[in-house]
Protein backbone atom coordinates (compact mmCIF):
# COMPACT_ATOMS: atom_id res chain seq x y z
CA UNK A 1 0.00 0.00 0.00
CA UNK A 2 1.47 3.52 -0.82
CA UNK A 3 1.91 5.75 2.23
CA UNK A 4 1.36 9.49 1.75
CA UNK A 5 3.50 12.04 3.44
CA UNK A 6 0.54 12.56 6.01
CA UNK A 7 0.27 8.88 7.00
CA UNK A 8 -2.19 7.73 5.49
CA UNK A 9 -2.82 5.49 1.96
CA UNK A 10 -3.25 7.50 -1.12
CA UNK A 11 -6.31 7.69 -2.30
CA UNK A 12 -7.61 9.47 -5.40
CA UNK A 13 -10.15 7.46 -7.16
CA UNK A 14 -13.09 5.69 -5.27
CA UNK A 15 -15.82 2.85 -6.39
CA UNK A 16 -19.18 3.91 -5.36
CA UNK A 17 -21.13 0.48 -5.03
CA UNK A 18 -25.27 2.04 -4.34
CA UNK A 19 -26.94 4.72 -6.73
CA UNK A 20 -29.16 7.65 -6.15
CA UNK A 21 -29.28 10.18 -3.77
CA UNK A 22 -26.24 8.52 -1.61
CA UNK A 23 -24.16 8.04 -4.44
CA UNK A 24 -24.41 11.40 -5.70
CA UNK A 25 -24.11 12.46 -1.79
CA UNK A 26 -20.49 10.20 -2.16
CA UNK A 27 -19.11 12.24 -5.09
CA UNK A 28 -20.38 15.62 -3.97
CA UNK A 29 -17.81 15.33 -1.65
CA UNK A 30 -15.01 13.16 -3.27
CA UNK A 31 -15.19 16.48 -6.30
CA UNK A 32 -14.74 18.74 -3.64
CA UNK A 33 -11.67 16.55 -1.95
CA UNK A 34 -10.27 16.18 -5.53
CA UNK A 35 -10.95 12.49 -5.66
CA UNK A 36 -12.28 10.51 -8.86
CA UNK A 37 -15.51 8.50 -8.48
CA UNK A 38 -16.61 5.13 -9.95
CA UNK A 39 -20.01 4.47 -10.13
CA UNK A 40 -21.75 1.37 -11.28
CA UNK A 41 -25.50 0.88 -12.27
CA UNK A 42 -28.02 -1.33 -13.37
CA UNK A 43 -30.04 -0.81 -16.40
CA UNK A 44 -32.97 1.00 -14.98
CA UNK A 45 -30.41 3.63 -13.80
CA UNK A 46 -28.49 4.24 -17.09
CA UNK A 47 -30.19 8.11 -17.13
CA UNK A 48 -30.00 8.53 -13.28
CA UNK A 49 -27.91 12.06 -11.78
CA UNK A 50 -25.37 10.20 -10.16
CA UNK A 51 -24.44 7.90 -13.65
CA UNK A 52 -23.72 11.77 -14.77
CA UNK A 53 -22.33 13.47 -12.14
CA UNK A 54 -19.41 9.98 -11.76
CA UNK A 55 -15.95 10.43 -13.38
CA UNK A 56 -16.57 6.91 -15.04
CA UNK A 57 -19.60 4.81 -15.02
CA UNK A 58 -19.70 1.08 -15.92
CA UNK A 59 -23.47 -0.68 -16.28
CA UNK A 60 -23.48 -4.00 -14.10
CA UNK A 61 -26.55 -5.54 -14.81
CA UNK A 62 -30.36 -5.68 -15.04
CA UNK A 63 -33.37 -3.79 -12.68
CA UNK A 64 -33.59 -6.40 -9.92
CA UNK A 65 -31.15 -5.77 -7.20
CA UNK A 66 -29.54 -9.43 -7.05
CA UNK A 67 -28.70 -9.34 -10.82
CA UNK A 68 -26.79 -5.37 -10.49
CA UNK A 69 -26.10 -3.51 -6.80
CA UNK A 70 -26.04 -7.22 -5.05
CA UNK A 71 -23.53 -8.56 -7.13
CA UNK A 72 -20.34 -8.14 -4.99
CA UNK A 73 -17.59 -10.05 -7.13
CA UNK A 74 -18.49 -7.96 -10.61
CA UNK A 75 -18.93 -5.00 -8.00
CA UNK A 76 -15.31 -5.38 -7.09
CA UNK A 77 -14.08 -6.36 -10.38
CA UNK A 78 -15.08 -3.10 -12.00
CA UNK A 79 -13.46 -1.47 -8.73
CA UNK A 80 -9.80 -3.37 -9.73
CA UNK A 81 -10.15 -2.80 -13.38
CA UNK A 82 -11.06 1.04 -13.18
CA UNK A 83 -8.32 1.43 -10.47
CA UNK A 84 -9.72 2.55 -7.72
CA UNK A 85 -8.70 1.85 -4.39
CA UNK A 86 -11.89 2.12 -2.15
CA UNK A 87 -14.87 1.00 -2.30
CA UNK A 88 -17.78 3.11 -0.33
CA UNK A 89 -20.84 1.13 0.26
CA UNK A 90 -22.92 3.59 0.96
CA UNK A 91 -26.36 2.45 3.03
CA UNK A 92 -28.24 -0.63 2.21
CA UNK A 93 -27.47 -2.75 -0.15
CA UNK A 94 -23.73 -4.07 0.89
CA UNK A 95 -22.89 -1.33 3.66
CA UNK A 96 -23.26 -4.32 5.93
CA UNK A 97 -22.86 -7.09 4.27
CA UNK A 98 -19.48 -8.70 6.14
CA UNK A 99 -18.57 -11.03 3.16
CA UNK A 100 -18.71 -7.87 1.12
CA UNK A 101 -16.10 -6.16 3.23
CA UNK A 102 -13.96 -9.46 3.31
CA UNK A 103 -14.14 -9.91 -0.39
CA UNK A 104 -12.97 -6.12 -0.75
CA UNK A 105 -10.09 -6.33 1.34
CA UNK A 106 -9.25 -9.11 0.19
CA UNK A 107 -8.75 -7.90 -3.24
CA UNK A 108 -6.46 -5.67 -1.92
CA UNK A 109 -9.11 -2.60 -1.84
CA UNK A 110 -10.43 -1.00 1.01
CA UNK A 111 -14.15 -1.22 2.30
CA UNK A 112 -14.77 2.49 3.58
CA UNK A 113 -16.29 1.25 6.90
CA UNK A 114 -15.69 -0.68 9.93
CA UNK A 115 -14.17 -4.02 9.89
CA UNK A 116 -15.44 -7.32 8.70
CA UNK A 117 -15.67 -8.69 12.03
CA UNK A 118 -17.52 -5.17 14.11
CA UNK A 119 -20.13 -5.76 10.97
CA UNK A 120 -20.70 -9.64 11.60
CA UNK A 121 -20.89 -9.56 15.24
CA UNK A 122 -23.02 -5.95 15.15
CA UNK A 123 -25.21 -7.29 12.32
CA UNK A 124 -26.63 -10.27 14.67
CA UNK A 125 -29.02 -8.81 16.72
CA UNK A 126 -28.32 -11.45 20.23
CA UNK A 127 -24.65 -11.22 19.45
CA UNK A 128 -24.83 -7.59 19.60
CA UNK A 129 -26.75 -7.62 22.66
CA UNK A 130 -24.58 -9.93 24.69
CA UNK A 131 -21.90 -7.59 23.42
CA UNK A 132 -23.10 -4.28 24.72
CA UNK A 133 -24.42 -6.32 28.12
CA UNK A 134 -21.14 -7.46 28.97
CA UNK A 135 -19.84 -3.54 28.03
CA UNK A 136 -22.28 -1.91 30.45
CA UNK A 137 -24.57 -0.24 28.06
CA UNK A 138 -28.03 -1.03 28.67
CA UNK A 139 -29.92 -3.05 26.43
CA UNK A 140 -33.84 -3.70 26.31
CA UNK A 141 -34.93 -6.64 29.29
CA UNK A 142 -35.08 -10.02 27.07
CA UNK A 143 -33.90 -13.11 25.99
CA UNK A 144 -29.99 -13.77 26.38
CA UNK A 145 -30.20 -16.37 23.45
CA UNK A 146 -32.51 -17.20 20.20
CA UNK A 147 -35.70 -19.26 21.19
CA UNK A 148 -36.19 -22.35 19.43
CA UNK A 149 -39.27 -23.81 20.23
CA UNK A 150 -42.44 -22.26 20.61
CA UNK A 151 -43.13 -23.37 24.01
CA UNK A 152 -39.52 -22.02 25.28
CA UNK A 153 -40.57 -18.66 23.77
CA UNK A 154 -44.59 -18.75 25.62
CA UNK A 155 -42.32 -19.65 28.88
CA UNK A 156 -39.85 -16.52 28.25
CA UNK A 157 -42.25 -14.39 27.47
CA UNK A 158 -44.28 -15.37 30.84
CA UNK A 159 -40.86 -14.31 33.01
CA UNK A 160 -40.42 -11.28 30.61
CA UNK A 161 -43.80 -9.92 30.78
CA UNK A 162 -46.59 -9.20 28.00
CA UNK A 163 -46.09 -6.99 25.20
CA UNK A 164 -43.12 -8.89 23.69
CA UNK A 165 -41.54 -8.24 20.48
CA UNK A 166 -40.28 -11.25 18.55
CA UNK A 167 -37.23 -10.52 16.22
CA UNK A 168 -35.06 -12.25 13.85
CA UNK A 169 -31.65 -12.10 15.52
CA UNK A 170 -30.18 -11.26 11.88
CA UNK A 171 -33.54 -9.00 10.77
CA UNK A 172 -32.95 -5.20 9.78
CA UNK A 173 -34.83 -2.37 8.30
CA UNK A 174 -38.39 -3.36 10.49
CA UNK A 175 -38.01 -6.75 8.80
CA UNK A 176 -38.42 -9.76 10.87
CA UNK A 177 -40.12 -8.14 14.03
CA UNK A 178 -43.86 -8.43 15.49
CA UNK A 179 -45.08 -7.14 18.70
CA UNK A 180 -47.27 -9.44 20.29
CA UNK A 181 -49.60 -8.66 23.22
CA UNK A 182 -50.37 -11.99 24.57
CA UNK A 183 -49.74 -14.93 24.21
CA UNK A 184 -52.38 -15.73 22.00
CA UNK A 185 -50.52 -13.50 19.64
CA UNK A 186 -47.07 -14.78 20.47
CA UNK A 187 -48.33 -18.47 19.22
CA UNK A 188 -50.12 -17.02 16.31
CA UNK A 189 -46.79 -15.59 15.07
CA UNK A 190 -44.16 -17.58 16.94
CA UNK A 191 -43.61 -19.69 12.84
CA UNK A 192 -44.78 -16.54 10.64
CA UNK A 193 -41.73 -14.70 12.13
CA UNK A 194 -39.23 -17.84 12.07
CA UNK A 195 -39.79 -18.50 8.20
CA UNK A 196 -39.96 -14.64 7.31
CA UNK A 197 -36.88 -14.77 8.71
CA UNK A 198 -35.27 -17.73 7.01
CA UNK A 199 -36.54 -16.28 3.89
CA UNK A 200 -35.24 -12.61 3.93
CA UNK A 201 -32.02 -12.94 5.89
CA UNK A 202 -31.43 -17.39 5.76
CA UNK A 203 -31.90 -17.39 9.47
CA UNK A 204 -34.19 -18.32 11.63
CA UNK A 205 -33.06 -17.38 14.87
CA UNK A 206 -36.02 -15.04 16.87
CA UNK A 207 -35.84 -13.94 20.22
CA UNK A 208 -37.52 -11.89 22.45
CA UNK A 209 -37.62 -8.32 23.81
CA UNK A 210 -39.96 -6.48 26.43
CA UNK A 211 -41.60 -4.07 24.27
CA UNK A 212 -41.47 -0.37 25.87
CA UNK A 213 -44.56 1.49 25.10
CA UNK A 214 -44.46 5.16 24.59
CA UNK A 215 -40.97 4.88 23.57
CA UNK A 216 -38.86 7.46 21.58
CA UNK A 217 -36.29 5.99 19.18
CA UNK A 218 -32.95 8.42 19.65
CA UNK A 219 -29.86 7.41 17.99
CA UNK A 220 -26.43 8.36 18.17
CA UNK A 221 -23.90 9.18 15.72
CA UNK A 222 -20.44 7.70 16.37
CA UNK A 223 -16.94 7.94 14.78
CA UNK A 224 -13.97 6.19 15.44
CA UNK A 225 -10.42 5.68 13.68
CA UNK A 226 -7.20 3.11 13.36
CA UNK A 227 -5.51 5.21 16.09
CA UNK A 228 -8.18 4.46 18.73
CA UNK A 229 -9.71 7.55 19.00
CA UNK A 230 -13.74 7.70 19.10
CA UNK A 231 -16.49 10.70 19.25
CA UNK A 232 -19.68 11.36 19.28
CA UNK A 233 -21.59 13.43 17.12
CA UNK A 234 -24.73 14.08 19.01
CA UNK A 235 -27.76 12.69 18.78
CA UNK A 236 -30.89 12.44 15.99
CA UNK A 237 -34.77 11.58 17.29
CA UNK A 238 -36.13 9.30 14.78
CA UNK A 239 -39.31 8.81 16.69
CA UNK A 240 -41.51 9.81 13.52
CA UNK A 241 -41.54 6.66 12.18
CA UNK A 242 -44.22 4.55 9.68
CA UNK A 243 -44.17 0.74 9.08
CA UNK A 244 -41.04 1.00 11.67
CA UNK A 245 -39.37 2.90 8.99
CA UNK A 246 -38.02 6.75 9.78
CA UNK A 247 -40.21 9.23 8.19
CA UNK A 248 -38.92 12.37 10.38
CA UNK A 249 -35.51 12.96 11.75
CA UNK A 250 -34.27 15.75 14.38
CA UNK A 251 -31.46 16.93 16.03
CA UNK A 252 -31.03 17.68 18.55
CA UNK A 253 -33.32 15.72 19.79
CA UNK A 254 -36.45 17.66 21.86
CA UNK A 255 -37.96 16.99 24.95
CA UNK A 256 -34.84 15.12 26.17
CA UNK A 257 -33.30 16.63 29.67
CA UNK A 258 -29.34 17.52 29.44
CA UNK A 259 -29.20 15.19 31.98
CA UNK A 260 -30.23 12.39 30.14
CA UNK A 261 -28.79 13.42 26.77
CA UNK A 262 -25.33 13.13 28.53
CA UNK A 263 -25.66 9.71 29.45
CA UNK A 264 -27.29 8.68 26.42
CA UNK A 265 -24.03 9.91 24.56
CA UNK A 266 -21.76 8.63 26.91
CA UNK A 267 -23.25 5.33 26.23
CA UNK A 268 -22.76 5.36 23.03
CA UNK A 269 -19.13 5.96 22.97
CA UNK A 270 -18.82 2.92 25.63
CA UNK A 271 -20.84 0.83 23.24
CA UNK A 272 -18.50 1.83 20.24
CA UNK A 273 -15.28 1.47 22.37
CA UNK A 274 -16.60 -2.01 23.29
CA UNK A 275 -16.33 -3.10 19.75
CA UNK A 276 -12.84 -1.09 18.81
CA UNK A 277 -15.07 0.70 16.40
CA UNK A 278 -13.63 2.51 13.00
CA UNK A 279 -15.44 5.24 10.94
CA UNK A 280 -19.11 6.22 10.79
CA UNK A 281 -21.52 3.96 12.98
CA UNK A 282 -25.06 4.70 14.74
CA UNK A 283 -25.89 3.49 18.25
CA UNK A 284 -29.54 3.06 18.05
CA UNK A 285 -31.63 3.53 21.83
CA UNK A 286 -35.03 2.78 22.90
CA UNK A 287 -36.00 5.77 24.77
CA UNK A 288 -39.18 5.20 27.98
CA UNK A 289 -41.40 7.49 29.32
CA UNK A 290 -39.56 7.47 32.34
CA UNK A 291 -36.18 8.33 30.47
CA UNK A 292 -35.00 4.80 30.81
CA UNK A 293 -32.91 4.20 27.65
CA UNK A 294 -31.96 0.31 26.41
CA UNK A 295 -29.58 -0.02 23.36
CA UNK A 296 -31.20 -1.27 20.17
CA UNK A 297 -28.72 -1.89 17.61
CA UNK A 298 -25.52 -0.71 16.11
CA UNK A 299 -25.63 0.74 12.50
CA UNK A 300 -22.16 -0.14 11.03
CA UNK A 301 -22.51 2.16 8.10
CA UNK A 302 -23.56 5.93 7.13
CA UNK A 303 -27.15 6.48 8.15
CA UNK A 304 -29.61 8.32 5.80
CA UNK A 305 -30.29 10.55 8.44
CA UNK A 306 -26.92 11.84 8.47
CA UNK A 307 -27.50 15.04 6.98
CA UNK A 308 -29.19 16.73 9.86
CA UNK A 309 -26.23 16.09 11.87
CA UNK A 310 -23.65 17.78 9.37
CA UNK A 311 -25.87 21.00 9.28
CA UNK A 312 -25.53 21.39 13.46
CA UNK A 313 -22.14 20.43 13.55
CA UNK A 314 -21.27 21.69 10.16
CA UNK A 315 -18.71 18.74 9.63
CA UNK A 316 -18.86 16.70 6.42
CA UNK A 317 -19.35 12.95 7.71
CA UNK A 318 -18.22 11.14 4.31
CA UNK A 319 -14.81 13.41 4.19
CA UNK A 320 -14.44 12.04 8.05
CA UNK A 321 -15.33 8.32 6.43
CA UNK A 322 -12.43 9.22 3.85
CA UNK A 323 -10.21 10.10 6.16
CA UNK A 324 -10.51 7.42 8.57
CA UNK A 325 -10.58 5.02 5.11
CA UNK A 326 -6.95 6.05 4.66
CA UNK A 327 -5.53 5.56 7.58
CA UNK A 328 -5.95 9.09 8.97
CA UNK A 329 -6.90 10.04 12.63
CA UNK A 330 -10.23 11.73 12.83
CA UNK A 331 -10.56 15.48 11.75
CA UNK A 332 -11.75 16.17 15.43
CA UNK A 333 -10.45 14.09 18.23
CA UNK A 334 -11.32 15.88 21.37
CA UNK A 335 -15.05 15.58 22.20
CA UNK A 336 -15.03 18.92 23.65
CA UNK A 337 -13.86 20.46 20.29
CA UNK A 338 -16.75 19.09 18.88
CA UNK A 339 -20.27 21.34 18.95
CA UNK A 340 -23.88 21.75 17.75
CA UNK A 341 -25.39 24.90 16.43
CA UNK A 342 -29.38 25.36 15.59
CA UNK A 343 -31.81 22.77 14.94
CA UNK A 344 -32.03 20.57 11.68
CA UNK A 345 -35.21 18.33 10.20
CA UNK A 346 -34.87 15.88 7.73
CA UNK A 347 -38.33 15.16 5.64
CA UNK A 348 -37.78 11.61 3.84
CA UNK A 349 -39.94 12.23 0.84
CA UNK A 350 -41.38 8.99 -0.24
CA UNK A 351 -43.10 7.92 -3.74
CA UNK A 352 -46.11 6.24 -1.94
CA UNK A 353 -49.70 7.13 -1.01
CA UNK A 354 -49.94 9.79 2.00
CA UNK A 355 -52.75 7.23 2.95
CA UNK A 356 -52.11 3.78 2.75
CA UNK A 357 -47.97 3.88 2.51
CA UNK A 358 -48.62 1.87 -0.71
CA UNK A 359 -45.34 2.78 -3.40
CA UNK A 360 -46.23 4.75 -6.21
CA UNK A 361 -43.85 4.42 -8.64
CA UNK A 362 -43.83 6.88 -11.69
CA UNK A 363 -43.10 9.82 -13.70
CA UNK A 364 -41.89 13.36 -12.17
CA UNK A 365 -43.37 15.30 -14.74
CA UNK A 366 -42.91 18.21 -12.27
CA UNK A 367 -40.59 18.73 -9.48
CA UNK A 368 -40.35 22.19 -8.16
CA UNK A 369 -38.22 22.49 -4.94
CA UNK A 370 -39.65 26.31 -4.37
CA UNK A 371 -36.62 28.66 -2.73
CA UNK A 372 -37.42 28.85 0.98
CA UNK A 373 -34.41 29.71 3.35
CA UNK A 374 -32.51 26.84 4.83
CA UNK A 375 -33.21 24.17 2.93
CA UNK A 376 -30.49 21.56 1.36
CA UNK A 377 -32.48 19.12 -0.63
CA UNK A 378 -30.30 15.52 -1.01
CA UNK A 379 -32.42 14.27 -4.63
CA UNK A 380 -31.34 11.66 -7.01
CA UNK A 381 -34.42 12.31 -9.19
CA UNK A 382 -34.87 15.27 -11.02
CA UNK A 383 -37.70 16.24 -13.08
CA UNK A 384 -38.83 14.21 -15.79
CA UNK A 385 -37.07 10.89 -14.13
CA UNK A 386 -38.74 7.82 -13.90
CA UNK A 387 -39.11 6.76 -10.29
CA UNK A 388 -39.04 3.03 -10.74
CA UNK A 389 -40.67 -0.15 -9.07
CA UNK A 390 -36.78 -1.78 -8.20
CA UNK A 391 -35.80 0.34 -5.71
CA UNK A 392 -36.89 1.86 -2.33
CA UNK A 393 -39.17 5.07 -3.06
CA UNK A 394 -37.45 8.09 -1.27
CA UNK A 395 -37.57 10.59 -4.05
CA UNK A 396 -35.19 13.16 -1.79
CA UNK A 397 -34.26 14.11 1.47
CA UNK A 398 -35.57 17.37 3.20
CA UNK A 399 -33.44 18.68 5.14
CA UNK A 400 -34.52 22.04 6.44
CA UNK A 401 -31.43 23.69 9.40
CA UNK A 402 -32.75 26.98 11.42
CA UNK A 403 -31.13 28.98 14.97
CA UNK A 404 -33.91 26.81 16.85
CA UNK A 405 -36.46 23.93 16.81
CA UNK A 406 -39.57 26.70 16.25
CA UNK A 407 -38.05 28.64 13.13
CA UNK A 408 -36.92 25.34 11.73
CA UNK A 409 -40.60 24.33 11.78
CA UNK A 410 -41.97 27.65 10.33
CA UNK A 411 -39.19 27.15 7.25
CA UNK A 412 -40.86 23.64 6.76
CA UNK A 413 -44.01 25.45 6.44
CA UNK A 414 -42.87 27.97 3.63
CA UNK A 415 -40.66 25.10 2.26
CA UNK A 416 -44.41 22.42 2.01
CA UNK A 417 -46.29 25.59 0.73
CA UNK A 418 -43.76 26.01 -1.98
CA UNK A 419 -42.96 22.57 -3.68
CA UNK A 420 -44.70 20.95 -5.92
CA UNK A 421 -44.16 17.76 -7.67
CA UNK A 422 -47.01 15.85 -10.33
CA UNK A 423 -46.77 12.99 -12.07
CA UNK A 424 -46.73 10.06 -8.86
CA UNK A 425 -48.66 10.19 -5.17
CA UNK A 426 -46.25 11.31 -2.71
CA UNK A 427 -46.35 11.57 0.99
CA UNK A 428 -45.97 15.45 0.36
CA UNK A 429 -49.59 16.39 1.79
CA UNK A 430 -48.65 14.32 5.31
CA UNK A 431 -46.21 16.61 5.85
CA UNK A 432 -47.98 19.78 5.58
CA UNK A 433 -50.81 18.75 8.03
CA UNK A 434 -48.28 16.64 10.37
CA UNK A 435 -45.70 19.84 11.07
CA UNK A 436 -49.03 21.27 12.18
CA UNK A 437 -50.03 19.49 14.80
CA UNK A 438 -49.53 19.81 18.24
CA UNK A 439 -48.14 16.43 18.64
CA UNK A 440 -45.24 17.49 16.36
CA UNK A 441 -45.08 20.46 17.96
CA UNK A 442 -44.58 19.43 21.19
CA UNK A 443 -41.82 17.77 20.46
CA UNK A 444 -42.39 14.45 23.02
CA UNK A 445 -43.66 12.44 20.71
CA UNK A 446 -43.22 8.39 20.68
CA UNK A 447 -42.46 6.09 18.17
CA UNK A 448 -46.44 5.74 17.53
CA UNK A 449 -47.21 9.72 16.76
CA UNK A 450 -47.66 9.15 13.25
CA UNK A 451 -49.79 6.48 13.40
CA UNK A 452 -51.73 7.69 15.95
CA UNK A 453 -51.86 11.48 14.56
CA UNK A 454 -53.11 9.52 11.07
CA UNK A 455 -56.42 7.64 12.70
CA UNK A 456 -58.05 10.97 13.85
CA UNK A 457 -56.91 12.86 11.04
CA UNK A 458 -57.43 11.06 7.84
CA UNK A 459 -60.34 13.75 6.79
CA UNK A 460 -57.47 16.43 6.46
CA UNK A 461 -55.37 14.35 4.19
CA UNK A 462 -57.88 13.81 1.64
CA UNK A 463 -58.28 15.66 -1.35
CA UNK B 1 -64.65 -14.81 -14.07
CA UNK B 2 -63.04 -12.55 -11.83
CA UNK B 3 -59.16 -11.35 -13.02
CA UNK B 4 -56.80 -10.72 -10.52
CA UNK B 5 -54.75 -7.70 -11.74
CA UNK B 6 -51.61 -6.01 -10.63
CA UNK B 7 -52.40 -2.64 -8.27
CA UNK B 8 -48.80 -1.63 -9.40
CA UNK B 9 -45.25 -2.12 -11.37
CA UNK B 10 -43.65 -4.84 -9.47
CA UNK B 11 -41.73 -8.30 -9.33
CA UNK B 12 -43.76 -11.30 -8.10
CA UNK B 13 -42.47 -12.31 -4.88
CA UNK B 14 -45.08 -15.26 -4.58
CA UNK B 15 -47.66 -17.57 -6.00
CA UNK B 16 -49.78 -18.59 -2.89
CA UNK B 17 -52.31 -20.58 -4.81
CA UNK B 18 -52.13 -23.27 -7.80
CA UNK B 19 -54.63 -24.12 -10.88
CA UNK B 20 -57.50 -26.08 -9.52
CA UNK B 21 -57.14 -23.96 -6.08
CA UNK B 22 -60.76 -23.58 -4.39
CA UNK B 23 -60.51 -19.79 -2.66
CA UNK B 24 -62.67 -17.15 -0.88
CA UNK B 25 -62.91 -14.01 -1.47
CA UNK B 26 -60.26 -11.45 -0.09
CA UNK B 27 -57.72 -14.66 -0.18
CA UNK B 28 -54.68 -13.69 -1.40
CA UNK B 29 -53.41 -15.18 -4.66
CA UNK B 30 -50.04 -13.51 -5.32
CA UNK B 31 -47.69 -11.12 -3.32
CA UNK B 32 -45.75 -8.80 -5.23
CA UNK B 33 -42.71 -6.83 -4.52
CA UNK B 34 -42.62 -3.11 -5.48
CA UNK B 35 -40.10 -0.94 -3.46
CA UNK B 36 -38.95 -3.10 -1.23
CA UNK B 37 -42.22 -3.51 0.14
CA UNK B 38 -44.34 -6.63 -0.24
CA UNK B 39 -47.75 -6.34 -1.70
CA UNK B 40 -50.46 -9.02 -1.51
CA UNK B 41 -53.25 -9.11 -4.49
CA UNK B 42 -56.08 -10.53 -3.35
CA UNK B 43 -59.00 -12.18 -5.43
CA UNK B 44 -62.32 -10.07 -5.15
CA UNK B 45 -64.54 -13.50 -5.71
CA UNK B 46 -64.43 -17.06 -4.35
CA UNK B 47 -64.47 -19.52 -6.93
CA UNK B 48 -61.92 -22.17 -8.41
CA UNK B 49 -58.19 -20.96 -9.96
CA UNK B 50 -58.53 -21.29 -13.47
CA UNK B 51 -55.56 -19.41 -14.42
CA UNK B 52 -52.44 -17.92 -13.28
CA UNK B 53 -49.89 -16.16 -15.73
CA UNK B 54 -47.03 -15.26 -13.49
CA UNK B 55 -44.23 -16.97 -12.36
CA UNK B 56 -42.28 -15.94 -9.05
CA UNK B 57 -39.57 -13.41 -10.22
CA UNK B 58 -41.44 -12.20 -13.57
CA UNK B 59 -41.63 -8.35 -13.54
CA UNK B 60 -45.39 -7.56 -14.20
CA UNK B 61 -47.34 -3.74 -15.08
CA UNK B 62 -49.56 -2.10 -13.15
CA UNK B 63 -53.23 -3.55 -14.68
CA UNK B 64 -51.78 -6.85 -15.81
CA UNK B 65 -53.72 -10.02 -15.10
CA UNK B 66 -51.80 -12.26 -12.73
CA UNK B 67 -54.14 -14.98 -12.01
CA UNK B 68 -58.39 -15.78 -12.95
CA UNK B 69 -61.00 -17.33 -10.48
CA UNK B 70 -64.00 -19.29 -11.71
CA UNK B 71 -66.85 -18.78 -9.83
Amino acid sequence: MIKSLDGGMTMDKILIANRGEIALRIVETCKKLGISTVAVYSEADKEALFVKEADEAFPIGPPPVQQSYLKADEIIGVAKTSGAQAIHPGYGFLSENADFARKVREAGLVFIGPDEETIERMGDKIESRKTMQAAGVPVVPGTDDGVATLDEAKQEAGKIGYPVMLKASSGGGGIGMVLCQNEQALSQQFQTVKNRAKAYFGDDVVFLEKYIENARHIEVQIFGDHQGNIVHLYERNCSVQRRNQKVIEESPSPSLSEDVRERLLASAVEAAKAVHYKNAGTVEFIVGEDNSFYFLEMNTRLQVEHPITEEVTGLDLVEWQLEVAKGNPLPITEQHDIETTGHAMEFRLYAEDPHTFMPSPGSLQKLDWGNADGVRIDAGYQEGDQVTPFYDPMIAKVIIQAENREEAIERSKTFFAQVGIEGLKTNLPLFKEFIESEEFKQGDYHTKVLADWLKTHKGELAK
Amino acid sequence: MTEVKAAMAGTVFTVNVSVGDEVEAGQVIVVLESMKMEIPVETESAGKVTSINVNVGDFVNEEDVLATVEA
